[in-house]
């Protein structure tokens, strides 16, 4: 059965050729991670979950961590290097003191993430001090100078590809706001210069630096000192730069794991607000649904790719068709012809801009007017000065007076009309939460719209509503059940997880497959606490009476039909009895890298 | 599939006072037909036109009465005849009485399907009920509408009555139109009907779903509270796409004349190894590779089916939380409809008291779902309160997916408040936006929402029906414009932005733009698309432009970039005549139709009305010559209901004294109206003395 493997991540109706949920992969990205691993990074703890301090190093190396499981589920196509420095060993292309350049077999230094990248950096922390070591590279006395040799090194990775087709990056993970305070006089004065100008060099080959402080407690982390220079912030930049101190752990890595993706636009639009009046807005995918990547077939014997060739072959002649065919609709006894062009000359109703209609009071956006994953829109001035101001002006009326505007976004794939709704900025300890701008959310059209819930009454009577008391104990019960820091981004999906934990195992031939932990499933414990049960049980009197049981056992009961049942037992059955390591041993696992 | 059949009657008011909407009620009368050619063909339709000068039904023949009403064609299955009939629907001349209609499409479904058919039955009735119905000959009109609604349930008839109110009928007695709307809430109460009232063509294509489509469960089972309730649901699809229609590939290869072929194409797929492609791979010796970065890892479908996520059937409650924690963009996807099971009593109370619970304390549940046994992911997502409105339909909930945190991209961007001040707004900016969004309301208070999902119509579909129905009376037969009414959807409404025409200029008056003279010209791409400013002040830009192009046009004539106060006519024709760039017919037309509006607005006493008609007769030879008739027949609507509005006679007086028409087809082929048709609208348009 050649089924579509990412079918069951999906629902019916997704459709996987729609642009509105792929990934362009048209812009790389290349990214070095340096790590100070300096013996203060070890030293300095922040407090983490459960009130056990965690120690600076640790943080970074678990951002870098998580960040590369996301990467190769996600963008797989970017290119990292992983680089130390402030280290005891060396290793480097250019040989230079206290800089170790982290890397795994079969990948060159900065190349794509790869299973055993991800494997052995993981427990990097086990043998970092036997097999690399901490150790300052600034010392009084010393004309080493072990950040100025990173950023070369750091450089020296990023050589490759055009700065054209990719965006390069060096991320700089420290806990050191003064790295030349142990020195004096010249020597300091010197050190420092060399460096800004190594990082201006780096700078003007198109090469952003990106700091990502750690701080303490107790401490604040001074960019002003040196890395405000070093990275080139303005004074404006500067003031939202600087995390407050005192930050929880959680928030830390929060924001550090935000930072270290970069935004990218899917599109950039025109915005007609009304004659004369056209700003320019990009747009951007927070919030889209995340599937497994494209499945490719291999040859079972020699673990080749295989191409799939499509051909046309007119049924009535058996003859291939070459050039593209019309399409058809019958219709009136009659197949009715179009040709592609006239198909999308029918869609091309509006230029392809986005159009301001109107206004509405935010309540006229109901909880059904949805179709598909919102898209943010942001104001830019690069081609159009003024963009912003314009932007902001209603941005900030529709939050003032609560209304969304209504907009036609004439985008050739589905015309249709859109909400936008402007979200103010919310910020916490932990940085921004939620970013200032506008959503746009699809709105149905009415043959999109059903009314199911119309079509039951079948009877004069009016429907059964529940009456003060009922409602009553509905409310305690919802108090007692009651998520009170819920957020969105709670959960990971379970499937998603099962899925990578199954390719990284076969992926490193690992014989066990590690346990992956459903989130979404109901808090049983919290539910079996004697006060939750008892609002259940009051609840549950109120409405069913004493008739609860018997109401509700004809339908469970009847739905376990005989074959589901078995098919149940049989799928319980393989997972059971599934060796890996015997099937590996036998060639039904064929592992093998392809390049 | 007999019980899916749809058996169905229009019964539609072709009265005088319908006229004006009549062209709408054709359009989505037979995009109803002609989607039922597609999806439902075995459905049945019949057509009954009430307020006509003719009798012609069964029942007069047979009891007398009800007059004025034809039967324009029997319930039959539906065919391209029908589409015909209903895209020509006789204008009326008398007010009908929409009880004596429902009757007779009552008669027509009993007599033709009485005990044999116990499919779905359904009225659909589009009136403007603004016209008194005759007093019943035993009890009051209440008594009767009561017996029918009786007899409707019986029979098992569900109606649709779409009543057209507000700018598309006349004012009429408000008596009358209480009347008629209690009589109609009366079948809303006792029968499985709904009435919706819509007052601009927009929502009137929109409100007549054009497509049947029959509900499917996407899960029937239990909403778990916890292991010891669980409350008896049914899940629907409460949105969803209504796609383009997959069209099939078609073979030119057998000859067109052959009557057995079926020119269909087939697609076949072929795996070759990329290394030699003259081996083809057979099925059983292929097997899956996943990605994993640069990897690809073979995994056979057994081996997935081992170890993959086999979540169990059920839908289960996390908890409920605070609606604010559900910030509305996190909705992923079509909405879910949860309704407690059809029947079961205290199903429905659990519901119903959940709801209304919930609703007051303003919480949200959030739910695991896993819909389908053998589903190999689950959603996780928020269930919010829908408490119905109507008496007879059960409170409920809907669903939307939520995020899981790989579907989240968390990126930063910039404060606003970081700006450089000359970017942000200053104060006398702010007003004019806060101005702005207050005035350009879609959702003023008494009046219908404009724009509302529920009645707008998929422009897109409509058009493709539309082309198809004409492809197969001409094969060859272009693309048809965009509906004029439909545009309203997707450009902004002429009238809005006319009441609110200060606001806007302040608006544009008050914010600059500039193209950043920075940037490489192949990175422009804004300044071919900046709209011409009509109205002066803001067009600079366009001028500057004009120039440009004049100089190399080398075309002596005196170059007129707008329409003055002085000439209008003449700057009008000018203009027109300008070849230069394609884009000044249009902006002539765009301008004149904006100076006529401003004439007839500012004008005191009628002093401008002249100077208007004038306009309108130069603009309508303009239209003409250009073969574009739809600005200046939209323009010449919109007028006909702005007098209305306004209570101005003299001068829809003075343009049927000088004889000024609609545009007809004969005139210009893209018109919508017949010779007789572009005359009638003087008659029309001619103030009809009051009573």
């Amino acid at each position: 059965m050649d089924l579509d493997p990412e079918d069951v991540f999906k629902d019916e109706e997704d459709d996987p050729d729609n642009e509105f949920f792929q990934q362009s992969e048209s812009s790389k990205e290349y990214v070095v991670y340096l790590v100070d691993a300096s013996p203060k990074m070890f030293n300095t703890t922040c407090p983490g979950k459960d009130q056990k301090d965690e120690i600076h190093f640790h943080v970074s190396i678990s951002c870098i961590a998580e960040s590369l499981k996301t990467q190769i589920i996600c963008r797989s196509y970017d290119e990292v290097a992983i680089c130390f420095f402030n280290t005891r060993e060396k290793k480097n292309l250019q040989d230079l003191n206290g800089v170790f350049v982290f890397n795994v077999a079969e990948r060159e230094q900065l190349d794509r993430p790869t299973a055993r990248l991800i494997k052995e950096f993981d427990c990097i922390e086990e043998s970092f001090m036997r097999e690399i070591g901490s150790q300052y590279g600034i010392v009084p006395g010393s004309r080493e100078n072990s950040l100025y040799n990173a950023l070369w090194v750091a450089q020296a990775l990023l050589r490759k590809g055009s700065i054209k087709t990719a965006d390069k990056r060096i991320l700089l993970f420290t806990n050191e706001d003064d790295p030349f305070g142990s020195l004096q006089g010249a020597a300091k004065a010197d050190m420092t210069r060399t460096t800004l100008q190594r990082a201006k060099d780096i700078q003007d080959l198109g090469i952003s630096i990106e700091l990502l402080p750690l701080i303490r407690l107790d401490e604040e982390f001074n960019v002003s000192v040196l890395y405000s220079d070093l990275i080139g912030l303005d004074s404006e930049d500067l003031a939202q730069f600087i995390p407050s101190a005192g930050q929880k752990l959680e928030d830390m890595k929060d924001q550090l794991r935000k930072r270290m993706f970069t935004k990218r636009i899917i599109r950039r639009i025109t915005f007609h607000i009304v004659k004369g009046l056209s700003i320019q807005l990009n747009t951007y995918a927070l919030i889209r649904p995340t599937v497994p990547g494209a499945i490719t077939w291999l040859d079972s014997v020699t673990n080749r790719p295989l191409k799939i060739e499509r051909s046309l072959i007119c049924e009535d002649t058996g003859s291939l068709i070459q050039e593209p065919p019309k399409r058809f609709q019958p219709y009136r006894n009659e197949n009715v012809k179009f040709s592609m062009d006239e198909i999308s000359e029918i869609k091309r109703i509006s230029t392809g801009h986005l159009r301001l209609l109107g206004f509405k009071p935010l309540c006229c956006l109901k909880d059904y007017h949805n179709l598909r994953p919102s898209t943010f829109v942001y104001p830019s001035d690069q081609e159009v000065v003024g963009s912003s101001c314009i932007f902001i002006a209603l941005h900030r009326s529709m939050l003032r007076l609560k209304r969304f505007a209504v907009a036609f976004y004439g985008g050739s794939s589905r015309p249709q009309l859109v909400a936008l709704v402007a979200r103010d900025e919310i910020t916490t300890a932990g940085g921004q939460m939620e970013p200032p701008g506008m959503h746009m959310i699809y709105l149905p059209y009415s043959d999109d719209i059903r009314d199911a819930e119309e079509i039951f009454p079948d009877t004069e009577d009016d429907a059964p509503r529940a009456d003060k008391d009922q409602i009553q104990k509905a409310a305690a019960l919802i108090k007692r059940i009651e998520m009170k820091d819920f957020s969105v981004f709670q959960f990971a999906n379970p499937a998603l997880q099962r899925h990578y934990a199954v390719l990284q195992a076969l992926a490193l031939e690992e014989d066990d497959i590690p346990e992956t932990i459903d989130e979404t499933v109901p808090d049983e414990e919290g539910l079996a606490r004697p006060a939750v049960v008892k609002a259940i049980e009051e609840f549950k009197l109120s409405v069913y009476g004493d008739n609860y049981d018997e109401e509700n056992d004809h339908l469970g009961k009847e739905k376990v039909g005989g074959a589901s049942r078995k098919r149940k037992e049989i799928a319980e059955n393989a997972a059971k009895d599934y060796d890996w390591a015997d099937l590996a041993d036998n060639g039904q696992i064929l592992l093998e890298t392809l390049g | 599939m007999a019980r899916n059949k749809e058996k169905l009657v229009l019964l539609l008011d072709v009265g005088p006072s319908m006229h004006g909407v009549l062209p709408e009620v054709e359009k989505v009368c037979s995009m109803l037909v002609e989607k039922k050619l597609i999806f439902n063909k075995d459905d049945e339709v019949g057509v009954v036109v009430f307020g006509t000068e003719e009798t012609n039904n069964e029942l007069m023949d047979e009891v007398g009465g009800y007059e004025n009403i034809v039967v324009l064609q029997d319930i039959k299955v539906v065919d391209g005849d029908l589409i015909d009939i209903l895209k020509k629907l006789p204008r009326g001349t008398v007010d009908g009485d929409f009880l004596d209609a429902i009757v007779v499409g009552m008669d027509m479904l009993i007599k033709k399907y009485k005990g044999i058919y116990k499919g779905k039955k359904r009225l659909c009735l589009i009136t403007n009920a603004i016209h008194p119905t005759k007093d019943s000959l035993e009890g009051s009109k209440e008594d009767q509408v009561g017996t029918l609604a009786v007899q409707m349930t019986a029979q098992g008839m569900k109606m649709e009555s779409i009543v057209v109110r507000g700018i598309l009928s006349q004012d009429a007695n408000k008596r009358i139109m209480d009347e008629n709307d209690r009589l109609l809430s009366i079948f809303s109460k006792k029968t499985r009907s709904r009435t919706v009232y819509v007052d601009s063509p927009i929502s009137l294509l929109g409100a007549l779903k054009t497509r049947r489509v029959t509900p499917v469960t996407v899960f029937r089972g239990h909403l778990e509270l916890s292991q010891q309730m669980k409350i008896k649901v049914w899940v629907y699809k409460k949105t969803q796409e209504e796609k383009f229609p997959t069209l099939k590939k078609y073979s030119e290869k057998a000859p067109s004349t052959s009557k057995f072929a079926t020119h269909q194409v087939m697609v076949d797929y072929e795996y070759k190894s990329v290394d030699d492609s003259s081996t083809v791979v057979p099925p059983e010796q292929r097997i899956k590779g996943y990605r994993y970065g640069p990897q690809v890892v073979p995994i056979s479908d057994a081996e997935r089916d081992a170890v993959k996520f086999k979540p169990e059937k059920g839908v289960k409650l996390l908890g409920f939380t605070d609606a604010s924690n559900i910030i509305r963009h996190y909705y992923m996807k079509d909405v879910y409809l949860f309704i407690a099971e059809p029947g079961n009593t205290r199903a429905i109370l659990a519901v119903s008291a959940i709801a209304r619970a919930m609703k007051e304390m303003n919480k949200v549940a959030i739910l695991r779902c896993v819909w389908r046994q053998g589903q190999q992911n689950v959603v996780v997502g928020v269930l919010t309160p829908n408490i119905s409105q109507n008496n007879k339909i059960p409170d409920s909930f809907y669903f939307n997916v939520l995020p899981f945190i790989e579907d989240v991209r968390e990126y930063q961007f910039p404060s606003f408040n970081s700006f450089p001040a000359s970017w942000l707004p200053n104060e006398q900016q702010q007003m004019a936006a806060d101005e702005f969004v207050q005035m350009l309301n879609l959702a003023p208070s008494g009046k219908e929402e404009a724009l509302l999902p529920e009645f707008t119509p998929n422009p897109v579909l409509e058009r493709f029906y539309h082309h198809l129905e004409l492809k197969s009376k001409q094969p060859d037969a272009a693309v048809p414009p965009l509906d004029e009414t439909l545009k309203r959807i997707t450009e902004p409404d002429l009238e809005l932005d006319f009441e609110n025409k200060s606001v806007l200029d302040s608006l544009c008056k008050h914010f600059e733009l500039k193209e950043n003279s920075k940037l490489k010209k192949s990175a422009r791409r804004l300044l071919p698309e900046k709209p011409s400013g009509s109205n002066g002040e803001d067009g600079n830009g366009n001028v500057s432009d004009a120039r440009a192009v004049d100089s190399i046009g080398q075309e002596p004539v005196v170059k007129i970039e707008k329409i003055g106060d002085l000439t209008p006519v003449q700057d009008f024709e000018v203009m027109m005549t300008r070849r230069d760039n394609p884009e000044w017919v249009g902006k002539a037309i765009r301008e004149m139709r904006d100076k006529i509006l401003s004439l007839l607005t500012n004008s005191h006493g009628g002093d401008n009305y002249l100077v208007a008609v004038e306009c309108i007769i130069a603009l309508r030879k303009g239209c003409i010559l250009e073969q574009e008739p739809g600005p200046y027949n939209n323009l010449m609507r919109y007028l006909y209901r702005y007098c209305q509005e306004k209570e101005i006679s003299t001068f829809p007086k003075l343009l049927a004294s000088m004889d000024v028409t609609l545009i007809s087809k004969s005139e210009a082929v893209d018109s919508n109206f017949t010779d007789d048709e572009a005359r009638r609208f003087l008659d029309k348009i001619k103030p009809e003395p009051k009573d």
